[in-house]
């Protein structure tokens, strides 16, 4: 849904595209053979080739290519079966060569399309331009030393995905929602861990605005570097709102670099970035053309999972979920994968799919615990349903049970077992305890009898007796018949 | 005992097969050598303590039976192979306190075949030049005359075989930089072809232009020299997986048969009478061998140069970018990233490196790339496949390699494009990856040596050097530097 | 085209390299005459030739994805004018 911007002079569009940059999951670096692995000592995953000394020289890691068109596959997009790396020359302090290889004019991944789920419950589809791959950066350390950044090269060469959208977006939830959806696929298939915290993802901002109506561009600004979803936002927010203000005031927007200060909530130019518009892009020659053949794109292919949408399809076709169940259920890859586990060993998959969805996400999210963390086994949840399927305890002692196991991990039967939980489903047991009811309670006897709905009493009471043992349906069908 | 700097590897190896002198004998002729022949300035460092040891170990393995294949020849390296535990500065302030703790492929690929290294050759900084003048360590001299250039960029290379302070060397050649300097100090240099020898571990100019390659006493000396440091290198992308020929075995002298390509676009103006003459008299010999001399076109040669130096320049700008004062070389404080980079980079190149990559930089920039950058790829296309035509036809091809002898140090020096056009013969093959070889044929009028260059076919340097080698043992070139 | 001392101060930002006024104007006209020199291409009409970036005929080799480099940091930093616990320094960056 497009967002409006309210001028003073009249309302106002986004147009908004994302460059999300995904780190590659391999174990060597694009074009080095040393480990891509996160969180290493200063330098120690360091070659002579990533701190770019003399007569190095780069070769292409099979693997960053295979990780970039299974990406490109599973964002339904074209696959080149030829790709040449470029070379992106300026200078940094985390850039050793004083170029990036990237691929400029012919990427591995050509253009794609991505659905995003919206909350009002829509769906909308944002264009992929293309994929390319190219080398990640090192890091700068600020804050060690009065004078000084301090570098370390480790990130610098490990492979990166670069993601470009085309300008389809058109408000901040649809950026959140488009970004979402490009974590959840790369985590699905292992080509990016998505984990933003350690800057495995993150996005360029590109942010133009127009007024409704008006079928031009405007100027855009790029923010660079953005590291979680929340920011992406509001940095959508923050900028649009400036060139809003500039526009309207009769100012230009200048197409620039800009850095998102979450602290002040504002976006700035990045002085480091003043020559952005000349990186002079020419063929790396150290390198020679990236030429795949269909073999390699179907192995590629063959070792897809099932991608998201698919699944999504298929909980709602084949076990009758709501299309809201299924979106939180795919979503993340390893929710789905225990609510699959759940539900291979339950009849009523939307039974298993409700206590997934409300129970156990709430009771996760209360104790801030990841799936990967959760005390409660996949088969002993759907042990924990089955038993409500067979009647042996009720959905609300289940509830408790449920409790008991997030708490202890214990098997659902041991803690029926040892609390006593059964449910009561003998008649002849009911019918003593609802005679006694009765029995012990005449004046109630009476008042139903002029007002049949006071039942609902005597539903209490028996379940009082029985610690809510007793099964619901039974105890209703039994009392009613005897109050008669 | 006769001086031992005069013979030739394959003497050499044979007299100390036969132990008539030990290696480390060898190794100390050349030490007395370079001592004698410092003023030419053609080491920049010196290695001959580690040399001595080296031919001790060499000495070892002769008696004891397993002698390599250049067993205890010194040799000396261009100082823009990376030596590990030795200096390498490129000819540059950029790298004078720069010691590699790696080994570039093809010095590490001699080393195993038993070579000494008696230290790093002179060469022009970054080996961007043509004269050997422009090194931070001063201008390397001709061992034919004190006052003349050395040529370049390979300067130290060509000057100490020819002044025999090494028995060989190893140099590059990126337009034209083993063949010319080979050429004015009269010794034999060959360019592989692109993708022969890796460049991995070499100080990168142009990268899709450079290669490695030796220069020698003779053809033969090249060939053993080339066998020895060629092959396929995985850490080199552009490095050719097919296998390296015994090239000693072709050179046998026959050429009959031979088809010898003359492209009459190598008649430029104003060429000096005393170079036609050393092309016909050329010509005369390889019949005389018993090969076929056939007229061949290369339309679009005078184009290679200024396509050459668009690219050379556009790929310099980038690669050597990455000297920026950070991790190694030169570095001048500045309060600012900028400021340091500029000031180091400033202070730490010299002018024709900040020259070629200010050039290289402007036809790389946004609205000149397709004029000139891409405008030279194609010419580049045009070039290689005016080659390709005419090896349709010929063999190999034979041809001046510089428009004169050696000529006047700081002559040349006020016009760049004067300086650029002693590489009009050279960098042609370079711009289509193929392999060129200079071999001496006669001394010019005023008495210096002249060379003459075979080109052959990607990855046909046999023919190469077979030719080369017959017009070698027809010229009978024995003048010597008076040194 | 012509060539300023505009365009070398360009491209002399561009590169990091910093030209004295007193350069600026040698520069300038050494690099106008190269160029001059280059332009000669222009004769040639070159519209159906496909760029040739690389006189290798070949493609890329792709390397398997193993480890087998890294893991020296002080090595790494040896060579480094200003270095402390095996990071780099530059003055400090600003954004």
């Amino acid at each position: 849904m497009t967002a409006i911007i309210k001028g003073t002079t009249g309302d106002w569009e986004m147009v908004i595209g994302l460059e999300v940059h995904a780190q590659i999951i391999s174990q060597s670096k694009l074009m080095s053979c040393s480990p891509a692995s996160f969180g290493a000592q200063p330098n120690e995953n360091v070659s002579f080739v990533d701190s770019a000394f003399p007569g190095m020289l780069p070769v292409v890691n099979k693997e960053c290519v295979r990780q970039a068109v299974r990406t490109g596959l599973a964002l339904g997009a074209k696959i080149n079966k030829k790709s040449v790396f470029a070379r992106k020359n300026y200078f940094y302090a985390d850039l050793p060569q004083g170029y990036q290889i990237s691929q400029a004019d012919q990427p591995t991944v050509g253009e794609g399309v991505v659905t995003i789920d919206l909350q009002d419950g829509t769906t909308k589809e944002i264009g992929i331009e293309r994929l390319h791959i190219e080398q990640d950066a090192g890091k700068s350390i600020h804050d060690q030393h009065p004078e000084k950044s301090f570098i370390d090269l480790n990130r610098s060469g490990v492979g990166l995905m670069e993601i470009v959208s085309n300008p389809d977006i058109r408000s901040a939830e649809e950026a959140g929602a488009y970004f979402t959806k490009i974590q959840t696929i790369v985590q699905y298939i292992d080509s990016c861990d998505g984990i933003m915290a350690r800057g495995s993802m993150r996005a360029d901002v590109n942010v133009s605005v127009r007024r409704v109506g008006d079928k031009n561009l405007g100027t855009r600004t790029e923010c660079k570097n953005i590291n979680s979803v929340r920011f992406i936002k509001q940095a959508i927010m923050v900028e649009a709102t400036r060139q809003v203000e500039i526009l309207e005031n009769g100012g230009v927007i200048d197409q620039e670099t800009r850095l998102f200060d979450a602290e002040k909530g504002e976006t700035r130019t990045m002085r480091s970035k003043e020559d952005a518009h000349d990186y002079r892009y020419f063929p790396d020659p150290d390198l020679l053309p990236v030429v795949i053949d269909d073999e390699f794109i179907n192995e590629c292919k063959d070792s897809l999972p099932e991608l998201p949408d698919t699944k999504k399809e298929r909980f709602i076709n084949e076990f009758g979920l709501s299309s809201y169940d299924g979106a939180v259920l795919v979503a993340n890859k390893k929710n789905a994968s225990y609510f699959e586990k759940v539900a291979s060993g339950v009849k009523n998959k939307k039974l298993a799919a409700n206590w997934v969805v409300s129970e156990l996400f709430g009771a996760l999210k209360k104790a801030e615990l990841d799936i990967n963390d959760c005390p409660v086994k996949a088969q002993d949840l759907a042990e924990l349903i089955s038993l409500i399927e067979d009647n042996t305890i009720s959905g609300k002692i289940a509830k408790e049970v449920f409790a008991d196991m997030f708490k202890t991990s214990k098997k659902p039967a041991v803690i029926v077992e040892e609390k006593g939980l059964k449910q009561i489903t003998d008649t002849g047991a009911i019918e003593g305890i609802i005679d006694t009811v009765i029995t012990e309670n005449p004046n109630q006897v009476a008042k139903v009898k002029e007002n049949p709905k006071l039942i609902g009493w005597f539903v209490g009471q028996v379940m009082q007796k029985t610690a809510g043992k007793a099964n619901p349906a039974m105890v209703n069908k039994l009392l009613a018949q005897k109050l008669k | 005992m006769t001086d031992l700097t005069k013979l030739t590897i394959s003497q050499a190896t044979t007299g100390l097969k036969n132990k008539d002198f030990s290696a480390v004998e060898l190794t100390t002729s050349y030490i007395n050598q370079m001592e004698k022949t410092d003023n030419l300035n053609a080491y920049i460092t010196k290695t001959t303590d580690n040399a001595l040891s080296q031919a001790k170990i060499a000495d070892n393995n002769i008696a004891s039976g397993n002698m390599r294949p250049m067993e205890g020849m010194p040799i000396a390296h261009k100082d823009l192979l990376c030596t590990k535990g030795v200096k390498t500065t490129a000819g540059s302030k950029m790298l004078d306190n720069f010691t590699p703790d790696y080994e570039s492929t093809v010095s590490q690929k001699l080393a195993e075949s038993g070579c000494i290294s008696l230290g790093k050759l002179n060469l022009d900084q970054f080996a961007m030049g043509s004269n050997g003048q422009s090194s931070f360590y001063g201008g390397t001299k001709n061992p034919w005359g004190n006052d003349l250039v050395a040529g370049g960029s390979s300067s130290g290379s060509a000057c100490a075989v020819s002044a025999r302070s090494a028995i060989a060397s190893t140099g590059t050649d990126t337009g034209g930089s083993i063949r010319q300097p080979s050429a004015f100090c009269g010794v034999a240099g060959i360019r592989p072809t692109y993708g022969r020898c890796s460049r991995w571990g070499v100080v990168a100019y142009a990268s899709s232009l450079d290669q490695v390659g030796p220069i020698g006493k003779d053809v033969r000396d090249c060939a053993i020299m080339l066998s020895n440091m060629s092959g396929h290198d995985e850490k080199d992308s552009t490095s050719a997986n097919i296998p390296v020929p015994d090239f000693e075995a072709v050179l046998t002298g026959d050429v009959k048969g031979l088809k010898i390509g003359i492209p009459k676009e190598y008649y430029i103006d104003d060429m000096p009478q005393e170079i036609a003459k050393i092309w016909d008299n050329g010509k005369k010999m390889l019949v005389e061998a018993g090969a076929e001399i056939v007229d061949v076109s290369l339309p679009h040669t005078k184009y290679a140069l200024p396509a050459y130096y668009i690219i050379a320049c556009a790929e310099a700008s980038s690669n050597l970018s990455r000297y920026d004062g950070v991790r190694y070389g030169h570095r001048v404080s500045g309060k600012e990233l900028d400021e340091m980079y500029e000031l180091t980079r400033s202070e730490g190149f010299g002018e024709e490196v900040k020259r070629r990559i200010l050039m290289g930089t402007y036809v790389l920039s946004a609205g000149f790339y397709d004029a000139y950058y891409i405008k030279a790829q194609k010419v580049r296309r045009l070039v290689a496949n005016d080659f390709k035509k005419a090896f349709e036809s010929v063999d190999a091809l034979l041809t001046p390699i510089t428009p004169s002898p050696a000529f006047k140090i700081g002559e040349n020096q006020e016009d760049p494009v004067k300086m650029y056009l002693n590489d009009v013969f050279s960098v042609t093959l370079n711009m289509a990856g193929l392999p060129g070889m200079s071999v001496p044929v006669g001394l010019s009028d005023s008495g210096l040596p002249l060379g003459l260059q075979i080109i052959g076919k990607a990855f046909d340097e046999e023919t190469v050097l077979k030719a080369s080698y017959a017009l070698e043992k027809q010229a009978k070139f024995d003048a010597t530097p008076n040194i | 085209m012509s060539f300023s001392n505009d365009d070398v101060k360009k491209v002399a930002k561009l590169s990091r390299i910093r030209i004295d006024d007193k350069q600026l104007e040698q520069y300038t006209n050494d690099i106008q005459k190269v160029l001059g020199f280059m332009e000669q291409l222009n004769e040639l009409n070159t519209d159906n030739v496909e760029p040739m970036a690389n006189p290798l005929d070949g493609v890329q080799v792709l390397r398997n994805d193993e480890i087998k480099d890294g893991g020296y940091p002080e090595t790494i930093v040896n060579n480094a004018t200003d270095d402390t616990m095996n990071f780099f320094t530059v003055p400090k960056v600003v954004e």
